[in-house]
């Protein structure tokens, strides 16, 4: 199937959207990585969501993570301020005046889920020396292994969602950062924060469903009745029905940062919900890579310098030594 | 005999007493880090994950060790013969950054129990910048000591070892080229990868020449620095006419840098960031004016033999370079709102204990082993 006109058009537009906001000629470049064969993901819609927290419950049984305390001190529930060491799923609320409609960006408010997005080119994957970082070559799940982590956090430094977090106040600690329940799945079953969703807004299935999915939300009238589906995609679980809601027209995660398999809609812009606006659509480890295999391909440049610095030192060495040993004598 | 000869003295004085309490007030600091964790006695936080231990201790400390790089390249490549005398105590300046540097690592690592999977090949990960800086950083500490030996070798008055090790020494300083050549530039490629989170005043894919340029002007750079402290301190003659060339080669390779990086912010549109009225401007313009500072110093011939004029801008480009470096990785960082960094007093006492280390390690070799040139060879 070829491309049409328009089609390359927009491609081009896109591209060239992506290299200004870079802003560089993107000169040293690997080609972006592929979506994997059997990505599954999540498909996270911001105006379904009511705030419950009960993927956050979930997350913490199936994971088995520690209950966080703080402001007052001695509260007796659970209260992350954000995902950390601690907590690796969180629902966050985006505020801005009177706070009073959901969903509405002036005097209004949304939630936000926030957690791996299991980048389809991931920076902390790239970063990290010791391949503690892994991309599951089928499902593209991100996995953390602390068993061989040295635990020099450049993916806490360059994941660009900020999602890896380290444990400062643990004198063995370790990275900690969602890993799509992959303990959960290997046994057939559904992500924990999918799983007890109430409304749908957080969905499990295959990438390409949810893509579907989502692009018949946002093709929909606002207003109109539609039937969301919840938990898997892949089961026939009860659905919900809502009306749909003035979405902005975009799935966040289809090309940011060459593509997530955590996909977002949302009513308010996405920067206020906190994840940034403005990428390009190729992932950074797009440069930091072409740099370095541009230089180091092969050690073709380092041997042949090095060839090069032989024969100058050895010729400069033995005059020297020449020198010294006349001194000497 | 040799050219080299122990500068002698006494070893214990004040101010060795002094650099020592704060040696081992780093250590009982790094103590409470091992017990609780980096957390509880450092600033750092998942917002800034990295912070002055890396950049100062290890990206900073390594480049002052670029010494020993710096001088190589003019004596053994470009076979400028009259800079020798300055060889050995240069190997040394980057024997010790480059060790502290590695120690510092250990102690910022938050899992260093596991930094054996670095030479696993199981678990290498070739795409990594930080594997390339970590091998590399790795060989050249090993390379700096077999430079060194030499020093070591005549103490012990062992003739024969020194000739042979004389005969094959060319070979690890070929490779001394190398290795920093490319780890001193990967520890500017580490910033690519993070993309948006670094200011467009630094995030460029000419990073990586940029810290080499940089690296090896603040080798050259700490030379002058060093020599005229020592002179001054331990009463020895200035080499004024000696780091007066040097000053020039220094002077060629920091027009060098300022020119690349004055045509890459102008090709990327960034210079508008520089105008912004915030801390990262305002750093931009200090660390600008560092670099600067040396160019109109040394421009005149007869300024490059002003011992008080080497000092200054050999001082101010090693300040240039670390306000650099920080600008690049903790100031031009961009954690998201809510996030802050300032060094808590634990973190910068270890930092401080760190150097204070390098210096006691300067003046124990200087005075017990044939490093300084003999004086009256000038």
């Amino acid at each position: 199937m070829g491309l049409n006109r328009r089609d390359f058009l927009k491609l081009t537009a896109a591209g060239a959207a992506g290299a200004a906001v870079a802003g560089d000629a993107a000169a040293l470049q690997r080609p972006p990585l592929e979506m994997p064969p059997e990505a599954v993901g999540m498909l996270y819609d911001s105006t379904l969501c009511i705030g419950c927290k009960a993927c956050m419950v979930a997350c913490k049984q199936a994971n088995n993570m520690p209950p966080d305390f703080r402001v007052p001190e001695n509260t007796t529930w659970d209260q992350p301020l954000d995902i950390d060491g601690k907590t690796l799923n969180i629902i966050k609320v985006y505020r801005q005046g009177t706070a009073e409609v959901k969903d509405r960006e002036t005097d209004g408010f949304a939630f936000v889920k926030r957690h791996c997005l299991h980048c389809v080119d991931p920076s902390c994957i790239s970063v990290c020396p010791v391949s503690a970082m892994t991309k599951d070559p089928l499902t593209g799940i991100v996995e953390h292994h602390e068993d061989r982590c040295i635990g020099c956090r450049y993916c806490v430094y360059g994941c660009p969602f900020s999602v890896p977090k380290y444990e400062f106040d643990d004198p063995l600690g370790q990275i900690q950062k969602c890993e799509f329940c992959v303990h959960l799945q290997a046994k057939g079953l559904t992500p924990a924060c999918c799983d007890v969703c109430p409304t749908g807004a957080t969905l499990f299935g295959k990438v390409s469903d949810l893509k579907e999915e989502a692009k018949r939300r946002l093709a929909a009238k606002p207003g109109d009745v539609y039937v969301f589906p919840r938990g898997n995609l892949d089961e026939n679980r009860p659905t919900h029905e809502a009306t749909i809601p003035s979405y902005l027209q975009r799935l966040y995660g289809d090309k940011e940062l060459g593509g997530t398999q955590v996909l977002y809609l949302s009513a308010v812009p996405f920067d206020k919900l906190g994840l940034p606006d403005n990428v390009p659509d190729y992932g950074y480890a797009t440069i930091s890579e072409g740099i370095q295999h541009t230089l180091y391909q092969w050690m073709i440049a380092p041997a042949a310098v090095l060839a090069g610095l032989l024969y100058v030192v050895r010729r400069n060495t033995q005059k020297d030594a020449e020198h010294s040993g006349r001194d000497e004598s | 005999m040799s050219e080299h000869v122990p500068v002698g003295g006494r070893l214990i004085t004040k101010p060795f007493t002094i650099l020592i309490l704060l040696a081992m007030l780093a250590f009982a600091i790094l103590v409470a880090r091992f017990l609780f964790g980096l957390g509880s006695v450092t600033a750092m936080s998942d917002g800034y994950p990295w912070g002055i231990w890396i950049v100062i201790d290890v990206m900073i400390g390594t480049a002052f060790g670029c010494a020993g790089y710096s001088v190589a390249l003019l004596v053994y490549v470009m076979n400028k013969g009259e800079y020798h005398p300055l060889v050995r105590p240069a190997v040394m300046a980057g024997l010790f950054g480059y060790t502290l540097g590695g120690i510092a690592v250990m102690i910022d690592l938050g899992r260093y129990w596991q930094f054996w999977t670095l030479l696993w090949p199981g678990y290498v990960n070739l795409n990594s910048v930080m594997l390339e800086v970590a091998w590399c950083v790795m060989a050249y500490i090993v390379v700096l000591w077999i430079e060194f030996t030499p020093a070591f070798l005549e103490r012990l008055g062992m003739k024969n070892l020194k000739q042979k090790l004389s005969k094959l020494l060319f070979l690890f300083i070929a490779v001394g080229v190398l290795l920093p050549t490319m780890h001193q530039s990967s520890l500017g490629t580490l910033a690519t990868a993070v993309g948006f989170k670094i200011s467009p005043l630094w995030q460029t894919q000419m990073v990586p020449l940029l810290f080499l340029l940089s690296a090896v002007v603040m080798g050259y750079a700490i030379v002058p620095f060093e020599s005229i402290l020592s002179a001054l301190g331990l009463k020895r003659p200035f080499e004024t006419k000696l780091l007066g060339k040097l000053s020039a080669a220094m002077l060629v390779v920091l027009i060098a840098y300022l020119v690349v990086r004055v045509i890459d912010l102008t090709w990327r549109g960034a210079w508008g960031y520089a105008f912004e009225l915030n801390t990262q401007a305002i750093m931009f313009w200090v660390e600008m004016a560092l670099f600067v500072a040396p160019v109109l110093m040394l421009m005149s011939p007869k300024n490059i033999y002003n011992p008080r004029l080497q000092f200054l801008s050999g001082f101010s480009l090693l300040l240039a370079g670390s306000v650099y470096r920080i600008n690049t990785y903790i100031i031009g960082y961009d954690a998201g709102p809510g996030w802050s960094y300032f060094p808590s007093a634990g973190e910068i006492m270890v930092t401080v204990g760190v150097f204070s280390f390098e210096v006691i390690l300067y003046l124990f070799f200087v005075k017990k082993l044939p490093v300084l040139h003999r004086a009256e060879a000038h």
